[in-house]
């Protein structure tokens, strides 16, 4: 299986996890065994995975993402760019995310 | 690269900090039958009460209380019963409620789990310790108490299940004149479930029937719980480090409430459908004035509006104004509305019962001369104050967080 994150992928929110919107902050709820590491814990995004969160959608490629908020944050490339690979890849790991297609 | 991502306690206050969440926890009786006829039993009913089942809240309804409670920002949710169970629904309602992001505390007696439920328990996880209540570590002295044949052995072979597909579970006890002498066995036998972190907790006061529904069962509990010194012996005598924890709760939260009854967080955050969706402050309180007709009502109206109306009620029992309004061990006591109701009928009678144990643990501590009274004590501030310090070292416990055994 590939494990590896890649710009040109299309990643979107397992169905073993439930998302979970309360007072503007987002909870992550393992729904099955084996998502994170300790099954009693929920899961939490600092402001800028909730950015990225909020378009892994299962339509925007990562690098489509990587546009977006470049544009939107005016941010240095480079650095989104690394964000955004980086969270997924942390999300990906967990099975929180999962790939949709690859080009 | 930042850390975008955390992993958190749904407990840890800086994760709601800032948020006022109107609910933070539910209990909800799916029914109040049960497969076992427990001699303390403050509700059950019996498994096949047709009445009972009929006046249920249906699936429907029990998934609407789910969905509101989760809309209201909702993390956990305690399925108890009765023995919960016993709902032909309940794999459905818990599948439902996973499905919801809420986590599941399923408080039961373990018999009528099958290899499937556990298999789904572990598949789909709680994600909250299971409760399993025990009350004896031999067949003798648990089904002393059950009263049913077969119990035993139906809750080992589920728990069983449990520990063979890793589901985490928990004991949780009762300690009665019957198996008090068990105590200590029953400790030995669950410091080998893995999840234990400690001696199981064990609930000695007993309620009476809190429905108060049967004089014939409440003359049976009266009978078998243990007696103000007995109680007072056993706590203290209790290997998690109970006495300092209760000296050190003293220092902090004891004194005088006056003539306001709430004094708890009944219904703040949180509260207990009942069976036939009455939304109660707590699991206790079930006097017909201080419930909520969910099928009638929402979760919200009742927490924004009819609790905070409810916990602004004042004592007006002479009675209660001389000893309980007045009295510094009012803290410690377990005198609370719920009790009061249980016992009396009232939301304001000094239960006698628990008024006894309070002065029993107050006299062990010191703060108490033999004879003295809580409510005639002028200098009790001076008297807390040489409470503290004065425990003797050991460990902390985690039963200090109060003195309702519900807590």
């Amino acid at each position: 299986m590939d494990k590896e994150v890649r710009l040109d992928c299309v990643y979107v929110p397992s169905r073993d996890i439930v998302a979970r919107d309360i007072e503007g902050e987002l909870i992550i709820v393992p729904l099955v065994s084996g998502i994170g590491d300790l099954e009693d814990e929920l899961f939490t995004l600092n402001e800028t995975g909730r950015a990225i969160w909020d378009r892994l959608d299962g339509k925007k490629k990562l690098s489509e993402i990587v546009s977006e908020l470049c544009e939107e944050f005016e941010g240095d490339e480079k650095e989104i760019e690394s964000d955004v690979l980086g969270l997924t890849n942390e999300l990906l790991k967990r099975k929180i995310v999962v790939k949709t297609s690859t080009e | 690269m930042t850390a975008y991502f955390e992993k958190v306690n749904a407990w840890n206050k800086d994760l709601w900090k800032g948020l006022s969440l109107p609910l933070a926890s539910l209990d909800l009786e799916l029914t109040e039958r049960c497969n076992n006829n427990c001699v303390h039993c403050y509700i059950n009913l019996p498994p096949g009460d047709v009445d009972a089942q009929k006046r249920e809240l249906s699936t429907s309804e029990l998934k609407d209380i789910l969905n509101e409670a989760a809309s209201l920002g909702c993390l956990r949710v305690r399925f108890t019963g009765g023995e919960p169970l016993l709902r032909e629904d309940f794999e459905e309602l818990y599948v439902f409620a996973r499905k919801l992001g809420l986590k599941v505390v399923i408080f039961t007696n373990a018999t009528c789990i099958t290899r499937a439920l556990a298999e789904l328990f572990f598949k789909i996880p709680p994600l909250e310790l299971i409760e399993v209540t025990m009350f004896g570590a031999r067949k003798n002295s648990y089904e002393r108490i059950t009263r049913s044949p077969g119990s035993f052995e139906a809750a080992r072979r589920g728990m069983n299940l449990l520990l063979e597909k890793g589901v985490p579970f928990i004991i949780k006890g009762v300690l009665l004149k019957d198996n008090m002498t068990d105590a200590e066995e029953l400790t030995s036998w669950t410091s080998t479930i893995p999840w234990m972190d400690g001696p199981p907790v064990f609930s000695r006061a007993s309620y009476l029937r809190c429905r108060r529904d049967s004089k014939v069962k409440n003359d049976l509990i009266k009978r078998k719980r243990l007696s103000p010194a007995e109680t007072v012996a056993s706590l203290m005598s209790a290997q998690n480090g109970y006495e300092n924890a209760l000296r050190e709760f003293c220092t902090k939260f004891m004194g005088p409430q006056g003539e306001k009854l709430f004094s708890c967080g009944a219904g703040i955050g949180g509260g207990c459908v009942d069976a036939y969706g009455n939304f109660q402050l707590c699991m206790m309180l079930r006097h017909p004035e201080t419930v909520y007709d969910l099928r009638a009502g929402s979760l919200k109206e009742a927490l924004e509006v009819f609790f905070p109306k409810i916990r602004e009620t004042k004592a007006s029992n002479p009675g209660y104004l001389k000893r309980c309004a007045r009295c510094f061990l009012m803290g410690m006591c377990e005198q609370c509305p719920a009790r009061s109701w249980i016992e009396y009928g009232t939301l304001d009678s000094p239960v006698e019962y628990l008024c006894e144990i309070a002065h029993a643990q107050a006299r062990h501590l010191g703060l108490l001369e033999e004879g003295e009274l809580g409510w005639e004590v002028k200098d009790w501030e001076q008297r807390l104050e040489s409470l503290s310090g004065t425990a003797p070292g050991g460990e902390q416990t985690r039963t200090g967080q109060g003195t309702c055994a519900l807590a």
